[in-house]
């Protein structure tokens, strides 16, 4: 670190060459984004329809409650390293991490959402007649539709930081610079290696928001 | 197992780094955000400005924050302290927000009768405000606690000893168990620190009966 | 008609919200179920569109027990008004009046013509279509769920507290409007409401309760002031202070209605024995003998019949 490392990740990221072929940053990145898409798209399958029967039924709710609290607890690269050893390399072992991780935000935004509904509407309702699956796709969901999202969210920040992670035992993606960097005792590497994820998670991050409020339901803000 | 039983001084070891670089950081982030937060409630524009802010940091994973500190601030790639101000930092993104609301939940009404019979403004705010947000305060250090636990792991990749050392070092010679263990003394710590931070609530709060068990 | 037949109530964890409870509620007549909290009224009047089953008993609507019945069917042929609207926050004025009539499948124009044609029979502004529930009056708002209420033309119509949270002018004035409504609709209300006055003035019949569904008294208001079954009932009823006790002293040639601390009430209009300027659902009462000109209804001073 003799020079000022900000200029050498500078002169690092505006090297052509890092633009093209099967390492460089476009593919990287698109790398990040696939693991990114398919992980919360999986924990979605699984944590959305249990997180809307709990918030709909009010069933389970303490179990539910208490395995995200727990599932939070998990240190996310000691399961990064421990799917790596036990499924070996591959695909599976660091979208297992990923699914488990994005489980416990989407599972607490879909029974939020539904529950956030307020129990007078739903009651009048279901008095007038609606199913109980109409209550739920009708009144309780697009009411309950930005806390969804806030749930994706939230599964995206922490798939996106676990699937940079998963690139320490062998997995591609943006995480790779920083590791390759700090192998080679390259910090401007690494530096330049943790802005393209900075970059990247911020830019997700937005997006979802935007998202987040443009589902918000007409006239609920209006008062 | 027996690896466990063989290395219980390193494990011991490495939990008492990994305590060093997770306190500082939980207490910090609690103790700064209560001035933060009050300062962010008396604008409007700032609490917006505060909470975006720290909406877009939270975003950020954590390893890239621990990259860029040391060309920062001048410190070590290794050193324990990037750790502690990054994890600073990421505590005062949840907790500053948090904070905010609490005092703000708590009632114009009970304040302006606390000003009527006569506490001053500092006794008003130990006594009266600190006491009422407590409850939603606490649900945020909780959050804090448990994530910054967590994410103390990470410094592992880059040499900074803690638990997550038992991961780094046993991918590297393939031991499942050393892994295993880490994983589990790593989360029942979170828990553990959890659970005291919920008896510690009952203690100072006995209004209000932990009865609110989910997190935001 | 509505039939309770030793209708039972008990919730898990032992509370006894109805005991015993025996009712018939004739066809197109407006009933009002009278009483404080915990004597069971909204509960009893749930059960008639299953949102409660009872523990024992059976509820019968033209003599079918609704318990057979499918309860989603049964709810989308039952008009529904509750306190503070219930209206969904996210759906237009328009929207939430169609909602019951989509739902059964009516075509989404015919279903919105007729919610036009509803918004103008409850007296709601036609522009107010387009807009949000948090965007109205509380009166307003009340008017959209009675408009939906009605929007599917169901025989019959439970209103919970339907007035319950809107200001007391705002209160009267929606009350003369139903009366007006049932006058020309005829439907079977079942209206619950722990506010006397306005039992006595939108019910043809009037049921008090006691505290776990226990019947004190049913008849008509006229029938109920005259004679209280009980201090219960005259004391509910406020038949024992003076805004009941009324008198007729003549100032200036007229009769002027007097209340037992001399304030004045109203004015005799007519002959004392004519009786025709009720002011509630006269038509459908047909005990028009018991409409004593002293009673509770001349204290309302003096109001158009129509």
């Amino acid at each position: 670190m003799n020079e000022n490392p900000f200029l050498g990740a500078l002169e690092w990221l505006s090297d052509p060459a890092r633009w093209t072929g099967p390492s460089g940053i476009p593919l990287r990145t698109a790398e990040h984004l696939g693991y990114t898409a398919l992980g919360v798209l999986v924990a979605a399958l699984i944590a959305v329809p249990v997180g809307l029967y709990v918030g709909h039924t009010g069933r389970f709710k303490g179990l539910a409650v208490g395995a995200a609290g727990v599932a939070r607890a998990l240190p996310t690269l000691g399961l990064v390293t421990l799917f790596a050893l036990l499924v070996g390399i591959g695909l599976t072992a660091p979208l297992l991490s990923f699914v488990i991780l994005a489980i416990p935000s989407l599972l607490a935004g879909a029974y939020s959402a539904v529950e956030s509904a307020d129990p007078a509407t739903v009651d009048a309702a279901r008095a007038q007649g609606m199913t109980e699956w109409q209550i739920l796709t009708r009144v309780e969901l697009p009411l309950g539709m930005p806390l969804l999202v806030g749930g994706v969210r939230g599964a995206t920040v922490q798939v996106v930081a676990t699937a940079m992670l998963a690139a320490y035992v062998g997995s591609g993606g943006l995480g790779r610079y920083i590791f390759q960097g700090l192998g080679s005792q390259d910090y401007p590497q690494m530096i330049a290696g943790s802005l393209l994820v900075i970059v990247l998670a911020l830019v997700l991050d937005l997006a979802l928001l935007l998202l987040q409020r443009a589902t918000a339901p007409r006239g609920t803000a209006a008062a | 197992m027996s690896w466990v039983l063989e290395n219980l001084d390193v494990i011991a070891g490495y939990t008492g780094a990994h305590l060093v670089q997770a306190l500082p950081p939980i207490l910090l982030a609690f103790a700064l955000s209560l001035p933060l937060a009050k300062l962010a409630n008396s604008r409007g524009w700032l609490r917006t400005g505060v909470t975006t802010t720290s909406g877009l940091m939270y975003a950020i994973p954590s390893l890239p924050l621990f990259v860029l500190l040391p060309g920062l601030i001048g410190t070590g790639v290794r050193s324990p302290l990037n750790i502690v101000i990054a994890l600073t930092l990421y505590g005062l993104a949840l907790m500053v927000p948090t904070a905010s609301d609490g005092f703000r939940s708590v009632s114009r009404d009970v304040l302006g009768s606390a000003t009527a019979q006569g506490y001053a403004p500092a006794a008003r705010f130990w006594q009266v405000e600190l006491p009422l947000a407590g409850p939603v305060l606490l649900g945020g250090v909780r959050v804090v606690a448990v994530s910054t636990i967590s994410l103390v792991t990470v410094g592992g990749v880059l040499g900074v000893p803690s638990l997550g050392m038992l991961f780094v070092d046993g991918v590297r010679r393939g031991i499942v168990a050393e892994i295993a263990a880490g994983v589990v003394a790593t989360a029942a710590l979170a828990l553990l620190t959890d659970a005291l931070l919920v008896l510690l609530g009952r203690l100072l709060m006995p209004w209000h009966r932990g009865r609110e068990g989910s997190r935001p | 008609m509505i039939g309770f037949e030793n209708v039972r109530k008990e919730y898990p964890g032992g509370t006894l919200a109805v005991e015993d409870f025996t009712l018939e509620i004739a066809s197109r007549e407006a009933v009002a179920l009278v009483g404080t909290s915990g004597s069971g009224k909204t509960t009893l009047m749930r059960m008639i569109n299953r949102m409660v089953d009872p523990t024992s008993g059976r509820v019968t609507i033209d003599g079918e027990d609704v318990a057979a019945m499918d309860p989603v069917r049964l709810r989308r042929s039952i008009g529904y008004v509750m306190q503070a609207s219930g209206l969904l926050p996210h759906r237009t004025v328009l929207d939430n009046i169609t909602t019951v009539p989509v739902l059964r499948g009516t075509a989404k124009g015919e279903a919105r013509e007729r919610a036009r044609e509803l918004m103008d029979t409850v007296g709601l502004d036609p522009e107010l279509a387009s807009r949000y529930p948090a965007q109205l009056s509380g009166g307003q708002q009340q008017r959209v769920g009675v408009a939906r209420g009605l929007a599917a033309d169901p025989n019959i119509l439970l209103m919970d507290e339907p007035f319950g949270a809107v200001d007391p002018i705002v209160r009267e004035e929606l009350q003369s409007e139903l009366q007006r409504l049932q006058r020309d609709l005829r439907k079977t209300i079942v209206f619950v409401t722990h506010d006397i006055d306005e039992a006595f003035r939108i019910g043809d019949c009037v049921v008090i309760l006691r505290p776990g569904g226990r019947i004190a008294q049913v008849g008509t208001p006229q029938e109920i002031l005259a004679g209280p079954a009980d201090d219960f009932v005259a004391s509910f009823v406020g038949a024992d202070r003076g805004a009941r006790t009324l008198h007729v002293e003549r100032v200036d040639g007229r009769d002027v209605v007097v209340d037992a601390d001399g304030r004045a009430a109203g004015v005799l209009a007519g002959a004392p024995a004519g009786g025709g300027n009720g002011s509630s659902g006269a038509g459908s009462r047909g005990t028009g003998s018991h409409r004593a000109d002293g009673g509770h209804e001349g204290g309302r001073g003096q109001e158009p019949p129509r």
